[in-house]
């Protein structure tokens, strides 16, 4: 019978946190003991693993400072010998300056990402503030009734 | 759970809002992951084999230059499964393998044509404009369906059973 290969996926976490560090974030993988290829870089991690751990321990490292960590997909698997610098006698890998272009913008993509849920958490509150149970009311009127 | 295709393709900041806001991001990388993890490697180094152009001629024609139609090839496929489309406007590296802008002006061209929601904003320049930026984003993707399509909730039971019967 032929085996079937697991999907295995790569993901970037960008970090632009002034609370957590890659390092951070790389020991808390570590810690975390999932099954995963680590790869620490300038900008954050690359992690590489079956679909479920990596989305697993993603999703944990998000939670670190959510609206300051950043997740996208990759292709090529950390490491991996055709777009690795060591392999390719240095300079920036393909696909870089576009991210090193993007990476510039995302504090203030975070603040605004912060001040979104700001707005949305004051949103709920008065949403709360407004709701009134029918027993409640009952009781205000029958206070103003009784004076 | 809406597929939202993004351009840039392969944009970190849209595809991470993206799948922030609860949907399907369609990216550039995925494709390429398909290509360059497959088991069985047809053409080393990164599996682009003479099928690929065959793929791009059925959106663009064959005067078209090769690389719009290798691009092409990858990109097609997401712009055919797409529901829903942010277009982001003057992004700032608009060079290497997504710089060709023949290829970016023929895809925009078909997502428009698609007929299917498509925001269009300006890329962020500055803490007031991403705060515009990210608004009209959230505002976009909040209004996407959330619920899984029939076709996808087929899929998934589907392959939900063959790991049963695994």
């Amino acid at each position: 019978m032929t085996e079937i290969k697991k999907e295995e996926i790569t993901k970037y976490i960008v970090i632009s946190s002034e609370k957590v560090l890659p390092a951070d974030a790389a020991m808390k993988i570590y810690e975390s003991e999932f099954p995963v290829k680590v790869k620490e870089t300038c900008f954050g991690l690359i992690v590489t693993g079956l679909k479920e751990d990596v989305i697993a321990v993603v999703e944990k490292i998000r939670q670190l400072d959510k609206n300051h960590i950043f997740i996208k997909d990759r292709g090529f698997p950390a490491g991996d010998e055709r777009r690795c610098r060591a392999s390719r006698g240095g300079g920036p890998r393909p696909g870089f300056h576009f991210l090193r272009e993007e990476v510039e913008m995302l504090p203030a993509i975070g603040a605004a990402l912060d001040e979104l849920e700001a707005k949305e958490s004051v949103k709920k509150k008065q949403k709360e503030k407004s709701r009134i149970k029918v027993s409640e009311l009952e009781k205000i009127i029958e206070a103003e009734l009784s004076r | 759970m809406s597929k939202v295709f993004i351009y840039p393709i392969n944009s970190l900041i849209l595809s991470d809002l993206v799948e922030r806001f609860g949907h399907k991001p369609l990216s550039m990388m995925n494709q390429v992951r398909e290509k360059v993890t497959s088991i069985s490697l047809d053409s080393p180094p990164i599996n682009i084999t003479s099928e690929d152009p065959k793929v791009g001629l059925k959106y663009a024609a064959i005067e078209v230059p090769a690389g719009v139609r290798g691009r092409m090839a990858l990109i097609g496929p997401l712009i055919e499964e797409t529901e829903a489309a942010i277009i982001v406007e003057n992004p700032p590296a608009n060079f290497g393998c997504v710089g060709c802008n023949r290829t970016n002006e023929l895809m925009k061209y078909l997502v428009r044509s698609k007929n299917v929601p498509v925001l269009e904003v300006k890329y962020p320049e500055s803490y007031e404009e991403a705060q515009d930026f990210v608004n009209k984003i959230a505002e976009f993707l909040n209004s996407l369906p959330k619920e899984n399509s029939e076709e996808e909730k087929a899929k998934e039971e589907k392959t939900a059973e063959q790991e049963d019967k695994k």
